[in-house]
């Protein structure tokens, strides 16, 4: 048996360090490296979440783990994508380094749980601002606006707009705001829910759903990567995405929307889109923040 | 509480489905899974060896799996199931048909053989011999390990939520976007309506059992 089962462990050892060396080389190309302010915890008010983090050296953020462009999740484990990106920005202006950022995963479904538990200090995730979540935890930004698009099969000549869907069905996330709003606004239409954007794909190659539906900057990363599909019409909703945090923590927001307006600024926001997004998605104009 | 009372309508539709599901996927497991255990003590050794391979691959695959084969790798190989509903009722009754059949099979080992061979003494035939003799006995003897896999299986349902089914978990997500303050809540919700299967399910067996139970 001994003998037996040496191969296959050595196989198995010779693997874990092809990919353990994979991921080396992926850290040393991958996005950019915003700069990290020399501050001190002193530089804040006395008392501010500023000042504990600062103090801290480290900050937790709640990310996507699964959204191409804005925060995915590569084999060596750390994200990458433009939600990412605004995060370094933030750290960095706290004087934390990339290396201490704790990066934790939050889907749609969990993210204001995780912020009124305080697991995380900030949730970067491409997060909806909206009325119904700001009576629960409070936003920063937007950073970036985003709007619920319409992705079809080239060769599909019939869906040109969101009108079009009516009797059509079309493919989503379960339990993600594009449901809600295919089922609110336009009744017409079969939702055929599924656990995450990229299980459309294969359903709507082989003509099982006739379309799918969510924000367009996601649906514009699958069309990117596979000429078959495309992007129709215009946007039909407004998405600004924002930086969730505590409740109550009104001087952090307030702070973290300076850091977003220094960042559109100093050409540091656009730096982090064209590095991230801005490779299949023209570069926008920034959002103005809304400090309500 | 509130908010379980005012989206009652989306949570019994949603508990509609998923009660289908369980009762559907349920009853053809039950049947199919019977039918592999026959095979399984059969004297043919090809139906032997048949329903061990389909027994040891369902039962050894992640229930998601299953349903990842039949809605994103059939279509490859041309084979285009219906999205939705009854591709839950397949891959939930294959899946859970395996677990069936080890019950039931369990059942029919725990028949003496002696039955068996006094059944064929008096001239009846292999599928006389079970179905009149072995498994009315076998059955009897297997409800409490049965209607595990039957509780198993209404939670199982809630994999279809991620497939294209809006069932009670999915509409429970469903509750917990529309109030985000509320999201904890509107997941009890969800798991108190499982509980309104399971353990009526459960008493159930209490009682079958106590009725068709026999010494030995």
């Amino acid at each position: 048996m001994r003998t037996r089962t040496a191969g296959p462990i050595a196989l198995a050892a010779a693997a874990v360090l092809t990919l353990a060396a994979c991921g080396g080389s992926d850290d040393a190309d991958s996005g950019s490296t915003p700069e990290v302010s020399d501050v001190e915890a002193a530089d804040f008010p006395e008392g501010s979440t500023m000042a504990a983090l600062a103090e801290a050296g480290s900050i937790t953020v709640g990310t996507k783990f699964d959204q191409p462009l804005f925060g995915l999740v590569g084999p060596d484990g750390t994200p990458e994508g433009f939600d990412v990106e605004i995060a370094k920005i933030i750290a960095g202006a706290l004087g934390i380094p990339e290396d201490g950022i704790e990066w934790k995963e939050t889907v749609s479904a969990n993210r204001e749980s995780f912020i009124e538990s305080g697991q995380v200090d900030i949730v970067v995730a491409t997060y909806t601002i909206n009325d119904e979540r700001k009576q629960v935890v409070s936003f920063a930004g937007p950073y970036y606006e985003a709007g619920q698009s319409i992705l079809t099969l080239a060769s599909n000549e019939d869906i040109q707009g969101p009108d079009d869907l009516a009797g059509k069905k079309v493919c989503t996330v379960s339990g993600s705001t594009p449901e809600a709003n295919l089922l609110e606004n336009y009744p017409d239409t079969e939702v055929v829910p599924f656990g995450a954007y990229s299980d459309c794909l294969e359903p709507l190659r082989g003509g099982q759903v006739d379309a799918m539906s969510t924000d367009n900057v996601i649906l514009a990363g699958f069309a990117a990567d596979d000429p078959t599909f495309e992007v129709r019409g215009e946007p039909f909703t407004q998405e600004p995405y924002g930086i969730g945090l505590a409740l109550d923590d009104t001087d952090f927001r307030m702070w973290i929307n300076d850091v977003l307006e220094q960042a559109y600024e100093d050409g540091t926001w656009t730096e982090a889109w064209e590095a991230t997004a801005g490779s299949v998605l023209p570069t926008p104009e920034p959002p103005a923040v809304d400090r309500y | 509480m509130d908010l379980i009372a005012d989206n009652l309508p989306a949570y019994l539709s949603g508990f509609r489905v998923t009660l289908q599901l369980t009762l559907l996927s349920g009853a053809f497991a039950l049947v199919w899974g019977t039918v592999l255990a026959a095979m399984r003590v059969s004297p043919l050794s090809t139906l032997r060896g048949l329903a061990v391979t389909y027994v040891e691959l369902l039962r050894n695959t992640p229930l998601t799996l299953v349903f990842f084969f039949l809605v994103f790798v059939a279509p490859q190989f041309g084979v285009l199931p219906p999205l939705g509903f009854w591709t839950a009722v397949i891959a939930l009754s294959a899946y859970t048909s395996a677990f069936v059949c080890e019950a039931v099979r369990s059942g029919i080992n725990g028949i003496p053989v002696g039955q068996a061979e006094a059944a064929r003494a008096i001239g009846l035939t292999f599928s006389q011999t079970l179905g009149l003799v072995v498994l009315p006995q076998a059955v009897r003897s297997v409800v409490p390990p049965l209607i595990n896999v039957l509780i198993a299986l209404t939670k199982n349902t809630s994999v279809a939520a991620g497939f294209a089914v809006v069932e009670l978990l999915a509409s429970g997500r469903r509750i917990a976007l529309a109030n985000p303050s509320e999201a904890t809540l509107a997941l009890v919700g969800v798991g108190l309506f499982y509980l309104v299967i399971t353990i009526p399910a459960g008493y159930l067996a209490g009682v079958l059992e106590r009725k068709v139970a026999f010494a030995r």
